[in-house]
């Protein structure tokens, strides 16, 4: 491929860490790219694939990792650079001390270098039922409406991409325990909150009320200060926290007010 | 443990901190308290829990106290083993309280179990629980030490405790109640050490 860079003179330095697969010893590796205006971490990345050479001249393998829409909504991309978890696409290089660190967010299974396997949170979203039931054997119509201002407000949950942010953040998320971590919590609240959606809460609740479920939380409320979108999540676990409380107790007495 | 059972252990550990472990701390330390009005005042209001019968004091003693506090404590070293503390990397105050929650509650496991020792298992062997005992305990400025550090542990793990429960039932939602709470937990914090500490430096 053959690019005009415009050279500037000026080159990013950058310290990966490099990992064949999950169980393998892992290594630092320092690359040198050439500074561009408006660089963001995945052009210096897709430098490195095409010319995969060490900052000493060394010969080495393309470093890998996940993108998909460079506009910091799919989540692909998320990736743990200088201490803090975030998405490469919309971290400039401007913004950033060198060296730029980059790491894999060790939360989640490693796949190679900077790719890592976040299937645990897809399979917490199948475990909450994270969706709005509405097949049937017939059509079953327009569902009730939902107030403007409830719908402006759910928007902001909706705004989850399943990054992993707020599971790399969290203290209580890792490969070791089984908590399902605050993103899934907070689509419990929103699908809870779908007029439709909540035909079918009392599943939801009873869902996160398994193990690994909402009460791992240790409210070191880390998610809400790390996640890109600014979701409330702290504010959705709490709001969950006593939505379950009733629903424990409607559990227990056998109450017949389950979706009320 | 039997299947899905997480859930309920995790919320009967929440309330038992507070309810009634929190409630006897509170009451511990206010008892002890009159230790600052001199020996004679404390002696007499430890000697009114001598009015109760023994047996029924016994019963409350394991009700109240050892069952909860054992059932709280050792749930509770699991959750803290269970975590991966990150305070370095994200040091806001929370993180740092969730921190501070699992070190003060694994040191009180092991602070509590020396107390309980040295003051209710020599009683039970023969000894007298009075002003002279802690007297002589503190006599030694690392057990003074200790206790220090072991009372100021015990009011904080319970003032955060106050404010994760009020979290973890689902009271205090919104980003400010949590604030206003976080205030509200402190002050009592300061107040509950002060009666605290006051209460074991009146035995030197």
């Amino acid at each position: 491929m053959t690019t005009a860079v415009e050279t500037t003179g000026r080159t990013v330095k950058l310290e990966i860490l490099r990992q064949d697969r999950q169980g393998e010893p892992t290594r630092w590796e320092k690359f040198e790219v050439p500074y561009r205006p408006g660089m963001n971490v995945i052009s210096a990345l897709m430098f490195i694939q095409q010319n995969p050479v060490t900052a000493d001249g060394q010969n080495t393998s393309p470093v890998t990792w996940d993108m998909n829409c460079l506009e910091e909504v799919c989540g692909a991309c998320s990736m743990v650079i200088n201490g803090r978890p975030r998405q490469s696409c919309s971290t400039l290089i401007d913004q950033l001390e060198q060296p730029i660190r980059l790491e894999p967010m060790k939360t989640f299974p490693i796949v190679r270098d900077l790719q890592v396997d976040r299937s645990r949170m897809f399979n917490a979203l199948k475990k909450v039922k994270a969706w709005v039931p509405i097949d049937g054997t017939y059509d079953l119509g327009e569902g009730p409406r939902m107030p403007e201002r409830k719908r402006q407000w759910a928007y902001e949950l909706s705004k989850c991409m399943t990054c992993g942010v707020c599971m790399e953040a969290c203290p209580n998320v890792s490969e070791s325990s089984s908590f399902i971590g605050p993103a899934p919590l907070s689509q419990v609240r929103l699908f809870n909150a779908h007029p439709t959606g909540a035909m079918t809460k009392d599943e939801r609740l009873n869902a996160i009320m398994g193990d690994g479920g909402l009460a791992n939380c240790g409210n070191s409320q880390n998610c809400v200060a790390a996640c890109p979108k600014g979701i409330p999540l702290t504010t959705s676990i709490a709001a969950l926290n006593r939505a379950t409380t009733v629903q424990m107790f409607r559990n227990f007495f056998g109450s017949d007010h389950m979706v009320d | 443990m039997s299947k899905n059972q997480e859930f309920y252990w995790r919320r009967l550990h929440s309330l038992l901190g507070v309810i009634p472990v929190g409630l006897f701390l509170v009451f511990h330390l206010s008892l002890n308290f009159t230790a600052t009005g001199g020996e004679e005042t404390y002696n007499n209001a430890t000697g009114m829990m001598e009015l109760i019968p023994h047996w029924l004091l016994l019963i409350v003693e394991w009700v109240v106290i050892y069952i909860p506090l054992l059932m709280h404590g050792l749930y509770g070293v699991y959750i803290a083993f269970t975590a991966t503390n990150n305070a370095k990397r994200f040091s806001t105050f929370r993180n740092w309280m969730f921190v501070l929650q699992r070190f003060t509650g694994v040191f009180l496991v092991i602070f509590i179990a020396w107390h309980i020792f040295q003051t209710r298992i020599q009683k039970a062997l023969g000894a007298e629980v009075n002003f002279n005992m802690m007297e002589e305990i503190v006599a030694n400025p690392w057990m003074l030490t200790f206790y220090i550090v072991g009372i100021i542990s015990a009011t904080l793990h319970l003032s955060n405790g106050i404010w994760s429960f009020l979290v973890s039932w689902g009271i205090t939602q919104s980003p400010k109640s949590q604030k206003i709470a976080t205030y509200v937990t402190m002050i009592f914090f300061v107040v509950l050490s002060v009666v605290g500490v006051a209460a074991i430096l009146a035995f030197v």
